[in-house]
Formats: structure tokens, sequence, C-alpha cells
């Protein structure tokens, strides 16, 4: 009884010291959980989340003050990303902050007036122009974050929805035919 | 004789072959119209140039190539442009993509062309000018700009490979091709060879096309070449994969995503030599190609096809059957299905299946894998297919990509013989085309990131350098007045906030232009009638507004 | 045309051909077990056919799968038949209903049904038997010619059934241990092989009448590979790593350890080596892995036949090996085709 006592204190002490030298010794330095779930969030530095730019809303989830769900153009598989990143459950979109379809903005060139307010509005410097010439859009990086929307004093700025076409167009999942009502 | 190596699986399917190579290659009539995609090959969609209405020649350029890697379009007759619009075309999306629309005339009337009687003469940079220009392009499928091909690398390039092989079911067009055109092929190959400098040409053709081989033996001796060796390689799918007959005539595994000239090989179709040719020796465009059109019709055989001929007219030549589904574009076991019957053909197009239920029915319902490796048994680049469905099936993309799946080439070898009847193709193609669209998101992350990160600090550094500026306009000021008048200064606010000041100076340089603007009279508003007087002054109401609209989040940026 | 996708062809084989085919390759052992045992056998694979094939059509029902594809797909009939053929003929009808039942539902469909589970069900079926039922697993039928007394068909449909043996016949009489246990038991009791396999319970290379049972596997194994319905690897590096270990230890002590033969043709070895390792879902995908799985399986079954406390080791060196097969498929991934080491 006595030695199958010591025996397994033995054994824990002997274990704990392994674990607690193991932590001392792989300890890894800094924190580079801001720059993880950065690189996971989309970039469109569209301010959806509430916060002034995705580094910051990172910085928020790290922080553990901000929830997981608050990036529309990230999508579910954004959520999904996130949730396997820190180890969470899923959450799914709540209230007004549903994704849209990935759209790029367009300027009507004919109504703009160069006020350059969209420019400065742009988080990506994605529009080309200067004070009194017609602007347009690098639609290539634009983020479609909509941030150029409103400043716009004559409403030229829409958002086109990016339609499949031959050049982006993808595989589909394989259907899985096999069902019970078959 | 030549030791020939083997590649890893392979499968014997039905070759049906003998249905359509017993007549020789006709020519097909002038259709009703053509349907001609602007892109057709690998690389950048060539730009229209013609204009709707405009009569063009046979040979004539209707689609500029676009960047460097490109192609260039031709009119496959003579006629008019009828539209230039979005169409169905002969692609696995079913999306439709810009073309142009040609009626013929029915004079086809060539261009003016540009002949070279003897192309040893051209330098090399010439001579893949002249295939640029000609839109020549892979005809083994690929359809890559030749051009881009036929350059010559630091490395040696010791063997040419000439793909004559057809591996794939029902196919015959190569067959026909170089039982009737031998001697051209021979003369492309020694273009090819001539602009890469390779030494060896070797010509690979599976052992089931007897009579095409014997003929290229027959003209590579008539043409008493130096260095082109026919080779009769065994019949096994995919022995016609380039990568597989590379390995097969010389024993070089290319691997994804390596270029074979780096390996010292280069491989082109014969049908592509024989175009090349044409081009070179002729000046002629490639606008048209040998199609073999086959299964549920009463007379398949080997057409010479206009390119953007519509598939049902051509398919009415080999007399059709009833009970046709839809077309195949290619063969059974990587062809494409076609959106729809009037689609036109296209630089790829080697051949077009009528498919009816009878020769191609339905895929059962899939059952579980059952793990029982035939198809990595079969699998021409050594994978375990097994594995890759299984992480493509739970779209674990990061997994499939370690178990090596660009390395896949669809060749459909695995889906061929399952016994469960699963898809496997379709699903390493929804993987690979899920994480292409990934990269390319990721990619525009980083780059919007970049961009943004560049911003924050362009603003920033803006904001230091003017209160730099100013600080040190205003030091300078102050120390002149001091030295000047020796008087104490007049409250010099050392604390003062860049931000108003520029504000300051913003207003003052607005004042200023707005002085300016109403000293400055326009010369032509003398003499208006009073509707233009009224027009002018909506405009000037309207820009009123807009600079009042303007104005405002401006301050608030600013003070912010 | 959407919904058409190629390759458009298909090779017509099915998984329900290929386990109609190991079922009829297992054919030669069986109609040699009912030369030299009698008809039992055959009651025990109809008993395990049918409770498979309703526990396979109730767990597709309860799981809201479709029945008829799975049910026409052979593999709960081929699981009953090798759990059939691994249990007593005169074993009770609830042991071989009790075993499939526990095989189809439980090691089959509650890990996911055909294609997931880990475990070779059979086997699993066989070991949840011998280790509830001991005593009812080690009463096996005595070959024709050996025991005291015979039974009728009748006789056996009786005793299966009803527990119950024609008047004055006591089971002893007509049962005896399997050769592999005999054996044991006699190396227990300090015997050498020898004077043991001078026994008349063993033939010419192992167990009288059981040994043409294994050859008539192993024929049937053969044309399993004549047909590539199996790849050769498996049952080689199996019956070889078996061969070779039984070797060297009949070499150092043939006193006390039987011939390499011995060991190829007693117990579940041939049957094995053909049908049961060889099932596609338990066994490694990679040929290295094959090579790997095969040779644990073998050097397994000899350690447990020869050192373990069970008579014979093959239902349990599957099952252990069975548990190693994803580490060694992810271990044994083979190098893709321009991406191996250059060849010497």
């Amino acid at each position: 009884m006595l030695s199958a006592l010591l025996a397994m204190s033995g054994i824990a002490i002997a274990l704990g010291a392994v674990l607690g030298f193991a932590a001392i010794k792989f300890r890894v330095e800094g924190n580079p959980l801001v720059d993880k779930i950065d690189a996971v969030l989309p970039q469109t530095q569209c301010g959806q989340c509430g916060f002034p730019g995705c580094k910051p809303y990172a910085t928020a989830i790290a922080e553990g003050e901000a929830d997981i769900n608050k990036c529309p153009p990230g999508g579910e598989e954004g959520i999904q990303k996130l949730a396997n990143l820190l180890g969470v459950d899923f959450k799914p979109f709540g209230g007004e902050s549903i994704p849209k379809p990935k759209a790029v903005a367009l300027i009507d060139e004919s109504n703009c007036i160069g006020c350059t307010l969209c420019i400065q509005a742009c988080p990506v410097d994605a529009i080309v122009g200067a004070a009194k010439q017609m602007h347009t859009i690098i639609a290539a990086e634009c983020t479609g974050c909509e941030l150029c929307v409103p400043p716009c004093p004559v409403d030229c700025i829409t958002m086109q929805a990016i339609e499949e076409s031959a050049a982006n167009w993808k595989w589909k999942y394989p259907v899985y035919a096999l069902t019970a009502s078959k | 004789m030549r030791k020939l190596h083997q590649f890893h699986g392979g499968i014997h399917p039905p070759t049906n072959k003998a249905q359509s190579n017993q007549t020789p290659i006709v020519q097909a009539n002038l259709p009703s119209k053509l349907t001609i995609p602007l892109h057709q090959h690998v690389g950048n969609s060539a730009v229209p140039a013609v204009e709707i209405g405009q009569h063009v020649l046979k040979g004539q350029l209707i689609g500029c190539a676009e960047g460097n890697l490109s192609s260039s379009v031709h009119a496959s007759t003579s006629g008019m442009i009828a539209a230039i619009d979005k169409q169905l075309v002969a692609n696995s999306s079913g999306l439709p993509e810009l073309c142009i629309t040609l009626i013929p005339d029915g004079r086809d009337e060539w261009i003016e062309l540009d002949p070279c009687l003897d192309w040893l003469e051209c330098t090399h940079s010439e001579l893949r000018l002249k295939l640029r220009k000609a839109g020549v392009v892979g005809l083994g499928g690929a359809v890559f700009p030749s051009d881009m091909k036929l350059h010559a690398s630091q490395q040696k390039i010791k063997t040419l490979v000439l793909n004559g092989a057809e591996c794939e079911p029902y196919i015959t067009c190569d067959d026909l091709l170089m039982r009737e055109r031998a001697a051209e092929i021979l003369e492309g190959a020694q273009i090819m060879r001539a602009l890469l400098s390779t030494e060896e040409i070797l010509i690979g053709i599976e052992d089931n096309k007897p009579e095409a081989i014997s003929a290229m033996r027959a003209a590579v001796l008539e043409g008493k070449y130096q260095g082109i060796e026919v080779i009769a390689v065994p019949t096994v799918y995919p022995g016609g994969g380039a990568k597989q007959l590379i390995r097969v005539l010389t024993g070089i595994e290319v691997a994804a995503g390596v270029r074979s000239t780096n390996l010292g090989v280069q491989c082109f179709n014969v049908g592509t030599a024989y175009s090349t040719w044409r081009a070179i020796r002729f000046g002629e465009p490639l606008i048209s190609r040998i199609v073999t059109v086959t299964g549920n019709v009463s007379h398949p055989q080997n057409f010479e096809v206009l390119i953007g001929t519509p598939m049902d007219e051509l398919v009415a030549h080999a007399a059709p059957l009833n009970g046709t589904r839809y077309y195949i574009m290619g063969g059974p076991m990587m062809g494409v299905p076609m959106p729809s019957m009037q689609v036109g053909v296209i630089k790829a197009t080697n051949c077009i299946i009528a498919a009816s239920k009878e020769i191609f029915p339905p895929a059962q319902p899939a059952l579980p894998c059952i793990r029982c490796t035939r198809c990595a048994d079969a699998c021409p680049a050594e994978l375990q297919p097994q594995e890759l469905y299984w992480f493509a099936k739970a779209k674990n993309f990061d997994k499939a990509e370690d178990y090596h799946l660009f390395d896949c080439i669809e060749c459909g070898a695995c889906s061929y013989v399952c016994p469960s009847n699963i898809p496997l193709v379709q699903y390493y193609r929804f993987a690979k085309s899920e994480i292409w669209a990934q990269e390319a998101n990721q990619k525009a992350a980083d780059t919007a990131r970049e961009r943004h990160e560049f911003r924050e600090s362009r603003i920033e550094r803006e904001k230091r350098e003017k209160a730099e500026k100013l600080a040190a306009k205003e030091k300078a000021a102050s120390a002149a007045k001091t030295q000047r008048t020796e008087q104490p200064p007049t409250l010099v606010k050392t604390d003062v906030n860049p931000e108003d000041t520029l504000q300051l100076k913003i207003q003052t340089a607005i004042d200023h232009a707005k002085e300016q603007a109403a000293a400055i009279k326009p010369l032509n508003t003398e003499q208006l009638t009073p509707a233009q007087q009224a027009q002018i002054d909506e405009i000037e109401a309207q820009r009123a507004r807009i600079r009042e609209m303007a104005l405002a989040p401006v301050a608030d940026h600013t003070k912010g | 045309m959407p919904g058409f996708f190629s390759p458009f062809i298909t090779k017509p084989v099915s998984v329900s051909q290929i386990m109609l085919n190991v079922m009829l390759a297992l054919i030669p052992g069986i109609a040699i077990y009912v030369w030299y045992f009698g008809p039992a056998i055959l009651i025990s694979l109809t008993l395990a056919s049918l409770t498979a094939l309703s526990v396979e059509a109730l767990m597709l029902k309860i799981q809201n799968k479709p029945i008829a594809p799975f049910l026409k797909d052979n593999t709960a009939l081929l699981t009953a038949w090798l759990l059939a053929l691994s249990i007593p003929p005169l074993a009770p009808w609830w042991l071989v209903v009790v075993g499939t039942a526990f095989a189809i539902s439980i090691s089959k469909h509650l890990y996911g049904g055909l294609g997931n589970n880990p475990f070779n069900p059979a086997m699993i079926g066989y070991a949840v038997l011998i280790i509830s039922f001991p005593v009812h697993m080690t009463h096996w039928l005595s070959p024709n010619g050996l025991g005291a007394i015979s039974l009728s068909f009748m006789d056996q449909l009786n005793y299966i059934f009803q527990g119950t043996l024609p008047a004055g016949v006591k089971l002893d009489a007509i049962t005896m241990a399997t050769p592999l246990d005999t054996l044991k038991t006699q190396l227990h009791l300090n015997g050498q092989v020898k004077e043991i396999l001078d026994m008349p319970i063993y033939g010419r290379l192992a167990g009288h009448g059981s040994e043409w049972v294994a050859a008539g596997f192993l024929l049937g194994g053969i044309y399993l590979i004549a047909k590539r319905i199996i790849s050769w690897h498996l049952p080689v590096a199996y019956l070889t790593t078996l061969f070779i270990i039984a070797g060297i230890f009949h070499l150092i002590d043939p006193t006390h350890y039987v011939t390499p033969m011995f060991h190829l043709f007693s117990g579940a070895a041939m049957i094995g080596a053909f049908f049961i390792l060889t099932d596609p879902v338990t066994s490694p995908t990679t040929p290295k892995g094959k090579w790997l799985f095969a040779f644990g399986a073998g050097l397994l079954t000899y350690l447990i036949r020869t050192f373990g406390g069970f008579p014979d080791g093959m239902a349990f060196a599957t099952l252990l090996m069975n548990i190693c097969v994803p580490l060694i498929d992810a271990y044994t991934q083979p190098k893709v085709f321009g991406k191996k080491e250059k060849r010497s």
C-alpha cells in the first residue's frame, strides 16, 4: 500500500517536473496573435465591424474586446477560420451584419465633379483623380468597402456586384447522388 | 531499337477509333455563320480589331493579341462582321464569352498572305513573330501560344518530342493528319527544331495507329531527315499526355510546376507542327483544323473545319442519328460537355462526340469509397486519389495540397476504374478551383493591407512634414523679426496647433483663389441668349450647392 | 450541358461484383469444409447471411440511408461468411446471430458504414464472441472419421437450434479442440512436437482435414489475385513473414516449435491472408504500407499463437494492425511523378 502510494506520488512529481521544464524551455515569446488574426481578415478596411480597419479589429479580437462574427466581407468562412484559429465556437452573423455578394465601386464618370472626397475616403488608395478632374476607380484594387459611396456629393458612385464569368468561374462541389429518397 | 520507359498506372478503355479513321479527311462546307470566340487560347483574351458591319477577308486579323501571353484571332472566311458580343462558347463553365460573329459571303476570298519560300533565311525572332501573328497555338488541347514555347532556353534542349500518341478513345484527327500530311508535319517540326536548337526529334505514336506510323516513317525516309525518329509507343491511356509521353520516350519525369525545357525536352502536338509549317511557309493563319466527328452519327469521320463553324452544322455532315443529348468536345475521358449544340468550333476542338444514352450511359449513383486503391493503381501521376478524394470532399484543401493535388492531370483514369462510381476528378477540379480562388482572395487581401498601411503611413508622414515645415518657417520668421527690430517679438505662438495653422492657410488660399476667380471674367459670357444664361445660372447654383456639401466634411476631416 | 462531366465512360466493375468474386473464391474452401466436417457450416453460413442482411437493412433504415444499393453491394454478406467460417460450426444459433449482429451494427454502421469502419467487422465479431463465450467457441467438430460418432444433417440442425443431441451421444464424442489448440495444450504439458504431431488429429502438414480447407482458401486466393480483385502484396507478405518467423524458431528448437508449413496451413492463416487482411477498408492503401501491415500481422499472429493466451492469433493480429492503418498510411505516402529522388 505504502509503496504504491510512494510510486504514484513519485511519478506525479517526475511528470510535473518534466511539464514545468518544458513550459520554461519551449516558451513562446511575444503575442503574434494579432498578426495571425489580421492575416485571416479580408482587408477590405470597410469598418463594418465598428473598428476603423482590419488591424484594429484584429487587435480587439485578440484582446477579447470584440466578437468574431463582426466581419461580413469575410463571410461565414471567415468566422470559421477565426473560430479555428482562436479555438472558440463558430458564431453566426447577428443583426445587421449580413454578408453581401462581392462588389466593386463604379464612378459614373459623366456625373463626377472632381471633388476628391471619395479619394480621401478610400482606405486603399484605389481611386485616381485630382481636384476638378474626373475620378475613376481602379477596379483591381477596390476592396468593395463602400466607404466612398456616402461622401460623394452627387451620388455618382454605385456598387457593382461581381458577376460570375468564364474568367472567375469555379467548379461546383459534386452532388452526392445517393439519398434515401431514391 | 530505342529503349522505351514506362509510366505508372494507366488504363485500357475501348479505343473506338475504327469508326472514324476509315475514310480520308473531308473539307467541311462553308457554314451559314461563324462564331469565333476571342479567347481560344491560354492567356489574355484577344481584343476585337474589327467593327460590326465591316467586311473582312479570309485570314484577316479580327482579334489582336493582348499582352505577352495571348494569341491572335483571324477571320476564317471572307464575309461581314455581324456581331461582337458575348455568346455561349466551347468552354467548361458554360458561361458566355466575347465572340465575333461572321456571316460568310460565300466567296472565301483570301487576304494577301506573306509566304516565306525559304524560312532558313528568316531570323528566329522573325519566325516567332510570324507564328504569333498567325495565331498558332498548341492543338493538342492545351492551346498554349506556340511562339512562347519556341524559345531556346539557357538550358540546352536536347529533345523535341512530337506528340502523335492520341491516347483518348474516339479521337482520330491526329491519326488522319499524320497519314495524309506527314511531310508537312515534318517540315513544321524542322522549324521547331531550329527555333529550339534541339538535336533530336522523337515522334511518339501509339501502336494502335500502324498506318500513321508507316506514313510518318516513309516521310522521314523520303525527306532524308536526320535525327528524326518515329517511335511506336504502347497503347495505354493517358500515354498521350505530354508528361507521360516524355517519360515513355526519354525517361524524364516532368513534375508539376516544372518546365520541361529546364529538363531538356519540349513537346508539341503533330497538329501544331503542321500549322507551324502552314503559317511560316504560306503565311496562313490558324483558321481551320482537323476535327473528328463521331459518336451518335452514321458516318463518323474527320473534317477540315473552319474555326467558328457551329458544331451542329458540322455534325450534320456526318449524318447524325436520333437520340443525341449533347455534344462532347474532346474525348470521353477528358472531354468537355458543350453548353449548346450551336457553339463554334475553336482551336482546341479536336473531336466532337454526339453523346446519346446508349454510348454514354448516365453515371450510376456514387457509393462510399472502400479504399480499394484501384485509382492509385491507375493514376499516372502516382498519386493516392482515395486520399485526395477524402480531403477534397471534406474541403480540407491544405491537406489536399500536401497530398499533391496539383500534380493531378485530371486524366480521369481514377474515375474510370472506381468501383464505387465516385466522380473523383470532379472533386479534384472543385478543390483546385477553390484553392485558386482562395489564393486570389489572399493575394487581394495582402495587396489591400499593403496599400492601406502605405496610405496610413503616408498620411502620417504628410502631417508630420507639414508641421515641421510650418514650425521651421515660423521660427525663421520670428528670428528675422527679432534681428531687424530688436524689439520684443509680438506674441509668437509657440504652442500653435499645426492643424489650425494649416486650416488658416487653406482658408487663405481658398479666399485668394476666390478673389482671383472673381477677377477673371469668362471671355465668352457677352451676348448670351437668355436660355444660355439660365443654363449657366443653373450650373452655378449646382456648383454652389456642391461646394457647400463638399466643404462640410472637409472641415470635419481636418479637425479630426 | 450541366450535370455531365468527364470522364463519360467507366469500367463496368462495381463494389458488388468485387465482393461477389471474393465470396465465389471462398467456395472451394467451404466445399472442402463440408466434405470433412459435415454440412453444419452451411447452416451457420445461412444464419449469418440472413442476420447480416436484416441488421444491415435495419441500420440503414435508422440512419435514413438508401437500403437497396447498400444491400446489393454484398459487403454485409461477405462479412457474415467470414465470421461464420471462424466460428465452430456446431455453435448454437444465437452465437452466430449475436456475433454477426454485433459485427454489422456496432463495428460497421456505428463507425459510419461502408468504407468508414476502422476495424474488420468479421474479426470484431469473432473477438467479441471468443471473449464473451469462450466455451462455446472451442467446441469444434471433429473431422469425419476421427470423432467417435458422426452426426447427420438433421442431428446437427437439432443441436444448433435446440441444443439436443441424439440419445446416448455426448458432446465430447463429436467435438474436439482445434489442431492449434491441441498443440498448445500438449506443449504446455511438456509434450514434444514430434510426438504431438503423431496424434490422429494431425494430417500431413497440419490439422487433419483443416489443412485441406486451408488449401481450398489458398486456391480461392490465387483466383482473386489472378482476377486482380486483390493485390498480391498483402497475402504474400503476410504468409512470408509467418513462414520466416516460424522457420527461424523451428530451426532453433524443432522439439518445441512446429514447422512453418504447419503455421501456414492451420488456423485462420490462409483465409486471413487472402480474405481478411485484404479487406480494402481496413488495410493500408500505400504499397509500402501494405508490406508493413502484413509484416506486423504475420509477426503478431505467430507471437500470439506461440506465446499468447489464445490458440490462434489471426483475428487479434488483424485488429491490432487495423489500429495502425492511419498511421502507416500517413507515413508511407509514396513519392509522386517527377518528385522522386534521383534513381541510382
